[in-house]
């Protein structure tokens, strides 16, 4: 069977559980190398011929996932890889719509540093985009993979707003090897970063919309298990192996005073996955929501 | 003008924003960004990657910089406490030094 006829490999509970507390996925080496050798020769093509008519591979906004690179496009089998394909099926449904896309290129030596953003415009909507960020070469450390603050997605910030800040203490810059893809939460703070090495590095980024609620999309086949009551609680009685288990991470640069407010905003957004309003962790929401109830008859 | 005041004119600005844990100045750092007026365009003296150029912000007071700004305590709009967004406890700090020749 080949790549683009194997069916997609959704996300696990747990690594749904992961992107919602970190705003993003890593998915290491995913795609085939005789794919990231052809992607990239037809991602120089793209670029070369951004913006004409001559652009091999123009989707329109709002065009169907499954319509855009048709075969034979190297980008194409790359969003068709089971392990890409589960992922974007599990975060935006399988008739999410194409947003837009970019191939961005940072030569060698190149010093220049980006400032932290968002891409787009704030938004706080609960329902989420994501972007997908393909690297089809090696990057080894240095050489302007994109950095990125994870756990940074529930912050409403406004594009470059948050350039203020030049370093965030936990922030990631992707190295690794070809064929990785990141997916992250539109919320997603990063930035490209210079390349100190003696190559280009080459990046696809594509945009993509759902199109029906994110409900249940990915392998539930392990959720009933995982998914935990109010009463998995960390200050009374907890579990290591539940749903908020894995949303109770943190990160080393959330305030000591904020990182309830992020467990707060994980909760929300793992309602709305799970199709769950009973859903929490650690007991925040439950208890505020049972004194309004009471307080509003 | 006598030569004390022409050196203090003299002397180039550089800042140095520190982002701490809580809204204590001895609190540990969590992010920071800084700017050289001096036209060294250098950046802080090196530490260990990720590391930030002090532990905290005392630090910084200890190593000379002079605090100009700290974050005022605001409390959130009401409906809108669960929000999350810019670093709240944000201390700016300057520091005098020679322009570069």
């Amino acid at each position: 069977m080949s790549t683009a006829e194997a069916p997609p490999e959704l996300l696990s509970t747990a690594e749904m559980a992961s992107f919602v507390a970190r705003g993003y996925l890593r998915l290491d080496a995913v795609v085939p190398d005789d794919v990231n050798r052809a992607a990239t020769d037809e991602l120089e093509a793209i670029l070369a011929t951004w913006g004409s008519d001559a652009r091999p591979h123009a989707p329109s906004t709002l065009q169907p996932l499954t319509d855009v690179y048709p075969e034979p496009s190297a980008v194409g089998r790359m969003l068709r890889t089971p392990r890409v394909a589960g992922a974007l099926h599990s975060l935006v449904g399988a008739d999410a719509v194409f947003d837009h896309d970019f191939v961005h290129r940072r030569d060698a030596d190149d010093p220049t540093t980006q400032w932290l953003h968002a891409d787009a415009i704030i938004d706080p909507s609960l329902a989420f985009d994501i972007q997908a960020f393909y690297f089809p070469h090696d990057v080894a450390a240095g050489e302007g993979g994109t950095r990125f603050v994870p756990g940074s997605h529930f912050r409403q910030v406004n594009e470059a707003d948050v350039g203020r800040y030049q370093h965030v203490v936990g922030e990631e810059q992707f190295a690794g090897p070809a064929g990785t893809v990141l997916i992250f939460h539109h919320g997603l703070w990063h930035g490209a970063m210079p390349n100190q090495g003696d190559r280009a590095r080459l990046m696809y980024k594509i945009r993509l919309n759902p199109t029906r609620p994110q409900v249940r999309l990915w392998d539930t086949g392990d959720l009933d298990e995982m998914q935990n009551g109010p009463d998995d609680h960390m200050f009374a009685r907890f579990r290591f192996d539940s749903v908020a288990a894995v949303l109770r991470s943190t990160e080393p640069w959330y305030e000591q005073g904020t990182d309830r407010l992020e467990l707060v905003q994980r909760a929300r957004l793992w309602r709305y996955l799970s199709g769950d309003d009973t859903f929490d962790v650690d007991y925040y929401l439950t208890r505020i929501e049972a004194k309004a109830a009471l307080a509003d008859g | 003008m006598d030569e004390s005041t022409a050196d203090r004119r003299a002397l180039r600005q550089q800042v140095l924003l520190l982002c701490l844990k809580t809204p204590e100045l001895d609190a540990p750092v969590i992010a920071w960004s800084f700017h050289d007026g001096s036209g060294r365009r250098e950046p802080l003296p090196a530490r260990s990657h990720g590391r930030p150029p002090y532990d905290d912000g005392v630090a910084a007071l200890e190593d000379g910089w002079r605090l100009v700004q700290m974050a005022p305590a605001v409390p959130p709009p009401s409906g809108d406490e669960h929000r999350v967004a810019f670093l709240k406890h944000e201390f700016v700090f300057e520091r005098f030094v020679p322009p570069a020749t």
